[in-house]
């Protein structure tokens, strides 16, 4: 019986029993973890909303005999009230949660995913900014850490350079972009592509701090189709039309 | 180790939500030893329930089969304010503070997008119906103050926009008893923002 202290974000929750939740929490150290928030669900929990999805909190743990963990203490170190409060910023955070969620693991620490979600729902938070670009912006970053980086500056089964050849479509399964004698997938502009280079090569922030960019609604299907690709399911959140009606 | 009925009855009693292995063993026995017209009864009402209840036509909350519920058929409640919960037993909460006397309109869940609950398999439709048919001046957005309640509420409020109707939402903030050392911070937040002036 252990007690342990971690930081995280909320990714969702599962109701349990009469007034429990299971809390599911992207943490720094140990991955993907889940555990027991007794009593949450009642008005007068001494959790209150800090075991929401989206709260990036402070916790500590307890390993009693059970698989699961039971939260003891909750500090909130980040509750990004601004995406809670708007319907477009919540469904855009809510995706950044869905694809955290495929990607940890329970018991395999990935501290880049996690600074990764951190900061985007930190810059989803920023009122100054548009929301547009974060979430396409997370789905391609995630790619690279998961070891799938798109090429995008040849053809990907040709290999013809794109200083060479037109790269005019794209497909995660066959690598990245694609020349006309090769195209498979769905087509792509020169515009998106290269704001999909932005994002990978380093003009993430500047992207960010900009109004979105004219292709951003073909880089955001992009972006999502590319993550289901890898994750082989739908996103559910990202695909959800409650924020876009 | 049972058998026959008595192992059917552990069975069926340990599906239902919160019964576990060893109450559902408890329950069975309490059954078998009281007496054939009180276990009756039981089997009884619980056939009743699923027999002759069914969904109010007009606002969702359980009613009898073919009948508007308690609520709607009470011509003394005021047609002019709905108040939208997630489910009937929220009605039941609402009702114990005496303190509404409009109407309701239960939308059967919450909007979810990490689950794939959408507006299409909520009561959306027949909201915006009602509100406009009925001639309802204010909505009550009564939804859960969670995640899926806030992004509920939110939806409803932009559907609710174009119509001529006053949206409200239910205020946030501290438990009635509770200490404030304890509030978390985004609950105190809302709570200092919604504070009223006080007259002596």
């Amino acid at each position: 019986m252990t007690l342990s202290h971690d930081r995280g974000v909320v990714l969702r929750t599962y109701r349990l029993g009469e007034a429990d939740r299971i809390v599911v929490i992207a943490t720094e150290a140990r991955g993907k973890v889940r555990a027991v928030a007794k009593g949450v669900r009642r008005t007068a929990s001494k959790f209150g909303a800090r075991l929401e999805p989206l709260s990036h909190v402070n916790l500590l743990l307890w390993q009693g005999r059970s698989d699961l963990e039971i939260v003891n203490q909750v500090e909130v170190l980040d509750h990004f009230r601004t995406v809670r409060e708007d319907l477009d910023r919540m469904t855009r955070g809510l995706s950044l949660l869905e694809v955290t969620d495929q990607l940890s693991q329970e018991g395999h620490p990935d501290p880049a995913l996690y600074r990764m979600l951190v900061g985007a729902l930190r810059a989803l938070a920023d009122p100054a900014r548009d929301p547009t670009m974060v979430a396409p912006a997370f789905f391609l970053k995630a790619l690279v850490l998961e070891g799938a980086e798109p090429v995008l500056d040849a053809c990907a089964s040709c290999g013809e350079g794109a200083d060479v050849v037109d790269l005019v479509a794209f497909d995660l399964a066959q690598g990245g972009a694609l020349c006309r004698s090769c195209r498979r997938g769905r087509p792509v502009s020169p515009e998106a592509l290269a704001v999909v280079r932005g994002v990978l090569g380093g003009a993430l922030g500047p992207l960010l701090a900009a109004p979105p960019p004219p292709c951003a609604g073909e880089v955001a299907s992009l972006a999502t189709e590319a993550i289901e690709a890898h994750l082989d399911r739908r996103l559910r959140a990202a695909r959800s039309t409650v924020g876009l009606s | 180790m049972y058998t026959g009925p008595l192992r059917a009855l552990i069975d069926e009693l340990g599906r239902l939500p919160g019964i576990g292995p060893k109450s559902a063993q408890r329950i069975a026995f309490h059954v078998l030893k009281i007496p054939g017209e009180d276990a009756g009864r039981l089997a009884a009402a619980i056939l009743a329930v699923k027999e002759r209840t069914t969904l109010c036509s007009r606002c969702f909350n359980v009613a009898e089969a073919g009948e508007l519920c308690d609520v709607c058929s009470d011509e003394r409640r005021d047609p002019t304010v709905l108040c939208v919960v997630e489910d009937p037993r929220d009605i039941v909460a609402v009702e114990r503070t005496q303190q509404f006397r409009g109407r309701y309109h239960v939308l059967q869940g919450a909007l979810n997008p990490l689950e794939g609950v959408g507006p299409d398999q909520l009561r959306v439709r027949e909201l915006l119906e009602r509100v406009g048919a009925e001639g309802a001046k204010e909505v009550i957005l009564c939804t859960n103050p969670n995640l899926e309640g806030e992004a509920t509420a939110m939806y409803l409020a932009r559907m609710l926009g174009p119509l001529e109707v006053t949206v409200t939402r239910i205020a946030s903030g501290l438990p009635v008893g509770g200490d404030l050392e304890y509030a978390d911070e985004l609950t105190l937040g809302r709570a200092l923002e919604g504070r009223r002036q006080v007259t002596a």
